[in-house]
C-alpha cells in the first residue's frame, strides 16, 4: 500500500501537469470573482466562504480523470487488480495519493486567496479546518466517479456531471461553517456533520469503487 | 411458482404485453377524470385562489419523482444481487420517467410559487432537493448512454444509483440544515387528522392514481422496447458470427 | 363552462398546459421507439429465418 501511494505521488509530481493545474485553476477563479460581482470589499467578504469552497470543489474535480485514466493507458490497472493487494485499498491508496497532490495545496493555499476575497479575520481558521476535513471526501468521491467513467474516451465531462451532486453535502456544510465562523457563530454542528460525511466516504466508497472498477475490467 | 419466473424477459413480456394496453388506457381514463374534476368541478381555496388547481398537477408528479427514484434503487440491486436482465432493463426504462416527472414537479411548482411566494424560486429545502434530484436523474440517465457494452453498464448504474440514493439522502438533510424553507410540509399524509379537505382531496386520489399507472404502463412499454431492442442486437451479432 | 380562475388564470392555464405536453411527448417518444424496436426486431428476425430456411 505505502508503495503504491508512493508511486502515485511520485507520478504525479513528475508529470507536472495536474500537480500545479489545480492550484493555477483555483487562483484564476477566485481571481475572476471580482471581475464578475464588482469590486466591493463588503459584498466580496460576505461572498467569500462560498466562492472559496465552491472554487476549491471545482480544482479538485480538474484532475480527477487522471486518477485511473493513466494506469488505464498503460495496463498498470490490470495487474493492480491481481497483485496480492485488495482492489478496495488499492480504490483507498488512489484517492488518499488524489488529496495529498491536490486537497492539501488547496487548503494550505486557500487562506492566502481568502485575503483577496476580503475574508473576515475569524474565518481563516475555519476555512482551514473545513477544507481539511472536507477536501478527502471530495477525492474519495471523486476516486469512485473516476473508477465508473474509467473505460470511457469522453469520461471527463460525464465524470463532472456524475460527481457534482455527489459534492454538495459536504459543500454545504464546509462553506456553512466557515460562513458561521464568519458571522461569529459557533460552527461545530456544521463541522461535526462534515467530518462525518468524510469518515462515511472513507468506510464506505472503497468498496463501490473497487466494485465499478472490477466491472471496467471485465 | 414464485416471482423471479417473471424474470425471463420472454415469460416477462407474455405477462405483461396483454396488459399494457389495459393500464395504458385504464391511466389515460384516469388522469382525465382526475385532472377535469380538479381542473372544472372544484372549488377555490380561500387563501390560495385557482392556483390551488395546480396541485393536481404537483404532488403526484413529486410523489412520482421519488417514489420512481426507489423503484430504481430497489431494482438496480435486484440486478446486482440476482442478474435478471429484466430488472436492469426496467430500471433504465424508468429513468426518463422520472426525469420528466421531477421536471413537471419543478415547473408547476415554480408557477405556484410566482403569485404565492412572489418569485419563481427560492432556495428553499424543498425545492433545493427537487433540483439535486433532477441532477442525480440526469447523470444517471447519461452514463446508461455513456457506455455501450449492456452489462457493464446496467452494473455501473446500479451502483451509481446505490451511491446516488445515500447521498440524495444526504443532501436532502444537508439542505435542511442549510436553510429554514417556505414550502410547507407534506401537504397529503395519511396519519394527519386535519388534512386537505374532501373536495380537494378525492381528485387528488384520482390524480394520483392516473400517475402511478401511467408509470407503470410506460415503464413496462419502455422495458419491453429495451428487450427487443437488445435481442435485435444479440441477434445480429450471431448473424455476423 | 370553463370555470373562473380569477387573477391566476396565466399561473394555472401554463401548469397544466406544460404538464399535459410533457406527459403527451413521454408517451409519443415511448411509443415510438416502442414501435421502431418491433421493427427492428421483426427485420432482424425475417433476415435471420432467411438465411436458415
Amino acid at each position: 500500500m505505502i508503495a503504491l501511494l508512493k508511486r502515485d505521488l511520485a507520478l504525479a509530481v513528475r508529470a507536472g501537469g495536474g500537480f500545479g493545474l489545480g492550484l493555477a485553476f483555483f487562483l484564476i477563479v477566485i481571481v475572476l470573482v471580482p471581475f464578475g460581482v464588482g469590486p466591493q470589499s463588503e459584498l466580496l467578504s460576505r461572498i467569500a466562504p462560498g466562492i472559496l469552497w465552491v472554487a476549491a470543489l471545482l480544482a479538485a474535480l480538474l484532475s480527477l480523470d487522471r486518477i485511473f485514466a493513466l494506469d488505464h493507458e498503460d495496463g498498470s490497472l490490470p495487474l493492480l487488480a491481481t497483485s496480492p493487494l485488495p482492489l478496495e485499498a488499492v480504490a483507498l491508496v488512489k484517492g488518499v495519493a488524489h488529496w495529498i497532490t491536490t486537497g492539501l495545496p488547496l487548503t494550505l493555499a486557500a487562506p492566502a486567496l481568502g485575503f483577496l476575497l476580503n475574508l473576515e479575520t475569524g474565518a481563516y481558521a475555519f476555512l482551514l479546518i473545513t477544507l481539511l476535513i472536507g477536501t478527502p471526501a471530495l477525492s474519495m468521491i471523486g476516486t469512485f466517479g473516476a473508477a465508473l467513467t474509467v473505460g470511457l474516451r469522453r469520461g471527463g465531462l460525464l465524470l463532472s456531471l456524475l460527481v457534482l451532486p455527489l459534492y454538495i453535502p459536504t459543500l454545504i456544510f464546509g462553506a456553512e461553517a466557515v460562513r458561521r465562523g464568519a458571522d461569529g457563530f459557533s460552527a461545530a454542528n456544521a463541522l461535526v456533520l462534515q467530518g462525518g460525511i468524510t469518515l462515511g466516504v472513507f468506510a464506505f466508497l472503497p468498496f463501490a469503487t473497487a466494485a465499478a472498477l472490477r466491472v471496467n475490467l471485465r | 411458482m414464485s416471482i423471479w419466473e417473471y424474470a425471463n424477459p420472454k415469460k416477462f413480456m407474455a405477462t405483461t404485453a396483454p396488459v399494457l394496453p389495459w393500464v395504458m388506457w385504464g391511466a389515460g381514463v384516469t388522469l382525465v377524470v382526475g385532472l377535469v374534476w380538479g381542473f372544472f368541478f372544484t372549488p377555490d381555496d380561500y387563501r390560495q385562489g385557482s392556483t390551488v388547481k395546480i396541485f393536481y398537477l404537483h404532488v403526484p408528479a413529486a410523489m412520482m419523482a421519488i417514489n420512481i427514484w426507489v423503484m430504481m434503487l430497489v431494482t438496480s440491486l435486484v440486478w446486482l444481487i440476482r442478474r435478471h436482465h429484466v430488472s436492469a432493463l426496467a430500471a433504465k426504462a424508468a429513468g426518463p420517467i422520472g426525469i420528466v416527472m421531477t421536471l413537471i414537479a419543478l415547473f408547476t411548482g415554480a408557477v405556484w410559487g410566482q403569485p404565492i411566494w412572489g418569485t419563481w424560486w427560492v432556495w428553499d429545502p424543498r425545492l433545493t432537493s427537487f433540483l439535486i434530484l433532477f441532477l442525480f436523474y440526469l447523470g444517471y440517465m447519461a452514463l446508461w448512454t455513456a457506455i455501450e457494452d449492456d452489462d457493464t453498464a446496467a452494473d455501473l448504474t446500479s451502483v451509481l444509483c446505490i451511491v446516488g440514493s445515500v447521498f440524495a439522502v444526504l443532501s436532502r438533510y444537508a439542505v435542511n440544515f442549510w436553510n429554514q424553507g417556505l414550502h410547507q410540509g407534506a401537504s397529503l399524509s395519511l396519519d394527519a387528522e386535519e388534512n386537505v379537505a374532501d373536495v380537494f382531496w378525492y381528485p387528488a386520489l384520482v390524480c394520483i392514481a392516473g400517475f402511478i399507472l401511467l408509470f407503470v404502463g410506460l415503464v413496462i412499454l419502455r422495458t419491453h422496447t429495451e428487450i427487443r431492442l437488445r435481442r435485435a442486437r444479440a441477434l445480429e451479432a450471431r448473424m455476423r458470427a | 363552462m370553463m370555470p373562473d380562475l380569477g387573477k391566476y388564470v396565466v399561473e394555472v392555464l401554463s401548469a397544466y398546459a406544460v404538464s399535459i405536453l410533457l406527459l403527451l411527448g413521454l408517451v409519443w417518444l415511448s411509443v415510438r421507439s416502442a414501435r421502431k424496436a418491433r421493427a427492428t426486431l421483426d427485420a432482424v428476425e425475417n433476415r435471420m429465418d432467411k438465411r436458415n430456411g
